[in-house]
């Protein structure tokens, strides 16, 4: 549970941990049944609407001001976002 | 309680046409019935400022000869998970709380084209995730039929506003029901159209393989009227259909002339058995089907297996899709920002700020996902459920085979009270039981209301589902069984609700 | 970044088989973005812009916001995959790719997982003698770059100990095609030459496409470099299994491809014989002292939890469409050498000299612009290549060909004289703009006005009339002395070709 906290980046709590693994468990053991009809030869459906091949000619439309790009941010400087250190490397 | 409020839409664009009423007028009425109830309801999060200045645009735009739509000046609800300019977008949440958007959703901008006028934003499980809107970082709506209860969810804001006649026109959104549902708890009508039938552009994604937006009204025509506004083609979201629809009103004043029951093949699904839903919504469901077949439907059995599988499958791919799909709130370009003491390095700050920011039901569906998607699960869990569609499909092209359309009641019970089911989770779930595939599939459906329940004098919806892209189908069918129903009941169902806020 | 200790390279050799797998993205330069309509800056027209001014929504992840795939960036990859000799996928889709990191605006990457666009290719990298090697491909595969951090606040402007960052999202978004080589064996102590030249041709190939600017110094082309030794065993034993590898990231040169992967084969033998294990990881090339420093260790933090977009729906390629981009295919870089070789009419040596430099492409642009063969090659294989070795550049940055055409073109014209032009291309590597742009500014043109030229030669001959006297009695090399007295006078800007003529002319009058 710690470990998916991390993933999904939640700083969780130790009573959200009790209650989330009695929880998930509890809703897992329901949804593993998925698994008894979805046998190899079912393909998988990602799409409920079956298309392809839809794409956007190459042209440039309209942009965002910087006023409208930066308004919302919780912190800014010189025209970008301000975030604390980074821990760790460059992906 | 003023007329203007409890005219349909349909209506009001009629006198707006006329000249008999501004929507100057029609928008006051609805602002000072908002002002009047709200304070009980609570369907809206937010009152547009701007209602009556754009109502005033819309006469301007009509006094100088400009054609218009049918439902131009028309007030208009809208679900807080579609991103508007003119007011906050919060979808619920307490990490987007007063986040201003630089652009409209594609629904709302044709919306404003179409004359309605953006009354304000409405209730919501936060991101969507709830049936009963109790989730909403903001409080809880109630249900205007009895405010000790839910109104559905997750769009309770919008069926309760649209209810208690705060709007005859709402937008809402659903993933799994968040239309249908509360249409079912509040005797109004919803309806989901068939996946990539109106843009998802500027919808605040839940799950983007299941999500469509679709209109919220008191009748099947009105849903019809603005389901012509906002459906369509739109190139900026790429699972947006190309098809040219017909008019939807058109094929909802066609069905209530009552011909569509006539011959109507109507499946119901042996393996959802009355045992299954509370014993009046079971009755009321049954009382409609009848009177269908008074009108000259057919009832046919059918089969469709793997229904029971449906709810597993959408809470693996809900889960998961939301989990990225909500990964963007991070506290970087918006939305809230919790720094921890110490010297918090971004990622400190990133967790503290979604553990702060987001609700208990967020959170939980959000490690569901991120367990369902993560190595060595995946197959199991997302990649049997993505099976379980295909199954879904085939159960449906199965049962499409044999009949026009299938019919079951829009959810289990009626409304249950607030917080009864607040700490099951797995209760709650089970809510969605009817509703579910039809998003799992892409097919359209609608909830009409059925009638009251006779143990509780609670609302009770019928749903209808069709193969995709035959909404209009939906229309036809309920607009006839809407006609029929209140020719029985002599008035609106609606008109049997509580008075509210004790001026009528 | 202290150096670690390492095998001298030939006894590395001796002991361990290296092997070599690249990933190279590849920016498209498309005119907008993988997923937004907002300007690409990787195409030359928005490069340069300011930070957050080339965005649209979906760049930022705004809520609501939805990718659209452009169309030119899937015939791009289509094009590429094709030029590496790869299948093109009859279905391919995107997938998401899920970590938090503040440079991505979703904190997905939308990238290809299971079905890339292109498969199974192979190209053939020609080695500085000659030598052919085939380097198998494995994919190429469709995704979107991220954006731009800025470290603030530590002494070397990196991540450790910076106390905070800037984001800037104009690079998020921009088309990128990541090419994967399969393991590539056999390479044995030519590794490093083939890695740089394998670079070199990816490098031509998408250039000869027109589908990315291609500038390794502004990341057009980046390189991860995967290096992994296995031991040696004599004969007839049962051959070791693969090493564990090493990723070298941050690879932003030709000469840095070929250093980092000596740098890694010697650092690797140095602690395998020692006894030690190579770390599984991520290692950062340093440029400036010429050493990979470690990065991340991979770990389960690394569940990116792909699954397919579901926002986008499958690229299925028509047939014909592919058949008419593999029709638009330029030459392959082997075969357009040897058929440029023949053109050019260079002896052995001088083509060498070009392809050595990674400078056939800079030499037939400037050809296509106008110069002579033998004046192309001169310029790039002589000064420019000159001046790129003193600022550890590679020449194909610092000058544009048609700006080489252009500068020849003023010789030619006797605007300039081959001194006078050399200090021109100086002024244009220094960004004072085109060739004639420095000559205005900088006031270089040869002086071609003969009424100057004659005031200047008839002081010279008042003052040194002993000359003058040895030219009219037909000493005319005398001449050099008043030629180098009109040189000095008009500050080296006269063609001398031309005063010496005059000098003759006065003389005889
Ligand atoms: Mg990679
Ligand atoms: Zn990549």
């Amino acid at each position: 549970m710690r470990h998916l906290g991390v993933l999904a980046r939640i700083k969780l709590t130790d009573d959200e941990v009790t209650t989330l693994t009695g929880q998930l468990d509890a809703i897992v053991d329901n949804i593993a049944k998925v698994s008894e009809v979805a046998t190899p030869e079912v393909p998988a459906t990602s799409h409920p609407i079956p298309l392809s091949n839809v794409f956007r000619p190459d042209e440039v439309g309209q942009t965002l001001t910087l006023e409208q790009t930066l308004h919302n941010a919780p912190d800014a400087a010189d025209g970008r976002f301000r975030v604390t250190a980074i821990l760790g490397e460059e992906q | 309680m003023s007329d203007i409020i409890r005219l349909s839409a349909a209506e009001l664009g009629e006198k707006l046409a006329a000249g008999d009423l501004s929507s100057v007028e029609a928008t006051q009425a609805h602002l000072d019935r908002i002002a009047a109830v709200d304070g009980d309801v609570h369907a809206f999060l937010h009152v547009n400022e701007h209602a009556l200045a754009a109502a005033a645009a819309v006469d301007a735009r009509r006094a100088a000869g400009e054609q218009l739509g049918p439902i131009a000046g028309v007030p208009l609800a809208v679900k807080d998970v579609l991103v508007t300019t003119d007011q906050p977008s919060t979808s619920g949440s307490r990490i987007l709380e007063g986040y201003m958007s630089p652009f409209d959703a594609t629904v709302v901008a044709r919306s404003r084209e179409a004359g309605l006028v953006p009354l304000g934003k409405t209730n919501m499980d936060e991101f969507a995730m709830g049936s009963s809107t109790e989730h909403s970082a903001y409080g809880p709506t109630r249900n205007p039929w009895d405010l000790d209860r839910i109104p559905g969810g997750s769009g309770g804001g919008s069926a309760a506003a649209v209810a208690a006649f705060e709007a005859p026109l709402a937008l809402g959104s659903d993933t799994g029901g968040s239309i249908r549902q509360p249409a079912h708890v509040t005797g109004t009508v919803g309806i989901k159209p068939t996946y990539g039938g109106v843009s998802r552009y500027g919808a605040i994604a839940l799950a983007s393989s299941l999500d469509q937006v679709g209109p919220v009204t008191r009748t099947v025509l009105d849903a019809g009227l603005l389901h012509d506004v906002i459906g369509g083609h739109d190139p900026k979201d790429s699972t947006s259909l190309t098809d040219e629809w017909p008019s939807f009103a058109a094929a909802a004043r066609e069905g209530a002339t009552g011909q569509a029951l006539k011959g109507l093949k109507v499946g119901v699904i042996q393996e959802l058995p009355d045992s299954g839903f509370q014993a009046g919504v079971a009755a009321s469901f049954h009382a409609s089907l009848e009177l269908m077949q008074q009108h000259g439907a057919e009832i046919v059995d059918i089969s469709a297996p793997h229904f029971e599988y449906g709810v597993a499958a959408y809470y693996l791919i809900l889960p998961a899709e939301a989990s990225s799909n909500l990964a963007k709130f991070d506290s970087v370009r918006f939305g809230l920002r919790v720094t921890p003491g110490g010297n918090p390095t971004v990622e400190d700050v990133m967790s503290a700020t979604r553990e702060a920011g987001f609700g208990p039901e967020v959170k939980r569906r959000i490690i569901l996902g991120t367990y369902a998607l993560s190595a060595g699960y995946y197959d199991a869990y997302y990649g049997s459920a993505q099976k379980v569609r295909t199954l879904i499909q085939r159960d449906f092209d199965e049962a499409f085979s044999q009949v026009d359309v299938i019919a079951t009641p829009s959810a289990p019970t009626t409304a249950f009270k607030i917080g009864e089911k607040i700490d099951d989770p797995l209760q709650m779930y089970l809510n969605d039981l009817t509703t579910i595939p039809a998003n799992l599939a892409g097919v359209p459906g609608i909830s009409i209301p059925s009638g009251l329940a006779d143990e509780d004098g609670l609302p009770v919806g019928i749903q209808f589902l069709a193969p995709a892209r035959e909404d209009a189908r939906l229309y036809r069918v309920g607009a006839a069984l809407e006609a029929a129903l209140v020719d029985s009941w002599g008035a609106p169902l609606l008109d049997r609700m509580p008075a509210l806020g004790g001026n009528r | 970044m202290a150096a670690a200790k390492l095998m001298d390279y030939d006894k590395a050799l001796e002991l361990f088989e290296p092997v070599l797998g690249f990933e190279v993205h590849v920016e498209l330069n498309t005119r907008t973005k993988m997923f937004s309509d907002a300007p690409n800056p990787a195409n030359d027209e928005f490069h340069g812009a300011e930070p957050n001014t080339l965005i649209a929504p979906v760049d930022l992840g705004l809520p609501g916001s939805l990718p659209v795939v452009n169309e030119t960036a899937v015939r791009s990859s289509i094009s590429l995959g094709l030029a590496l000799g790869c299948s093109i996928a009859e279905s391919s889709r995107f997938a998401r790719k899920n970590y938090f990191y503040p440079d991505l605006g979703k904190n997905y990457q939308i990238s290809q997982y299971d079905e890339p666009i292109a498969f199974e290719g192979s190209v053939e990298v020609e080695l500085e003698d000659g030598t052919l090697v085939t380097v198998p491909i494995e994919r190429a595969h469709m995704e979107e770059d991220a954006g731009k951090l800025t470290h603030m606040g530590g002494s070397t402007g990196r991540i450790q100990g910076a106390e905070y960052s800037l984001v800037d999202y104009n690079r998020a978004g921009v088309p990128l095609v990541e090419i994967v080589t399969k393991p590539i064996f056999g390479a044995e102590h030519r590794a490093p030459e083939i890695a740089k030249a394998y670079v070199q041709t990816i490098r031509d190939i998408v250039r000869g496409l027109g589908i990315s600017e291609a500038r390794l110094e502004r990341g057009n082309l980046r390189c991860d470099a995967n290096v992994s030794l296995r031991r040696r065993v004599p004969v007839g034993e049962p051959a070791e299994p693969l090493g564990t590898r090493t990723e070298t990231k941050n690879v932003n040169s030709m000469r840095s491809v070929e250093r980092a992967v000596r740098y890694e084969i010697q650092r690797q033998a140095q602690i395998l014989a020692g006894g030690g294990s190579i770390i599984q990881e991520t290692r950062h090339w340093h440029e400036d002292t010429g050493v990979t420093s470690p990065g991340r260790p991979k770990s389960d933090a690394d569940d990116y939890r792909y699954f397919p977009e579901p926002d986008l729906l499958p690229v299925q390629p028509a047939p014909e469409l592919i058949e008419q981009l593999r029709a638009a295919l330029p030459e392959q870089p082997v075969a357009r050498r040897r058929r440029l070789m023949a053109e050019w009419g260079f002896t052995d040596l001088e083509f060498q000299d070009v392809r050595n430099g990674g400078l056939l492409g800079e030499v037939e642009a400037t050809i296509a612009a106008g110069a002579s063969p033998s004046a192309a090659r001169k310029w790039w294989t002589g000064e420019i290549t000159r001046i790129a070795n003193v600022q550890e550049r590679d020449a194909a940055t610092l000058i544009s060909p048609a700006h080489v055409a252009e500068l020849q073109q003023l010789i030619d014209a006797g605007t300039l004289t081959d001194k006078l032009a050399r200090q021109v291309l100086e002024g244009v590597i220094a960004g004072e703009g085109s060739p004639q742009d420095v000559v205005d500014a900088r006031g270089l043109a040869v002086v071609s006005d003969d009424g100057a030229l004659i005031a200047a030669i008839d002081d010279a001959l008042a003052a040194q009339p002993d000359v003058l006297a040895k030219i009219k009695d037909g000493k005319v090399q005398a001449a050099g002395a008043i030629i180098g007295a009109v040189m000095k006078a008009m500050r080296g800007q006269a063609d001398a070709a031309r005063v010496r003529e005059l000098i003759l002319e006065r003389a005889a009058q």
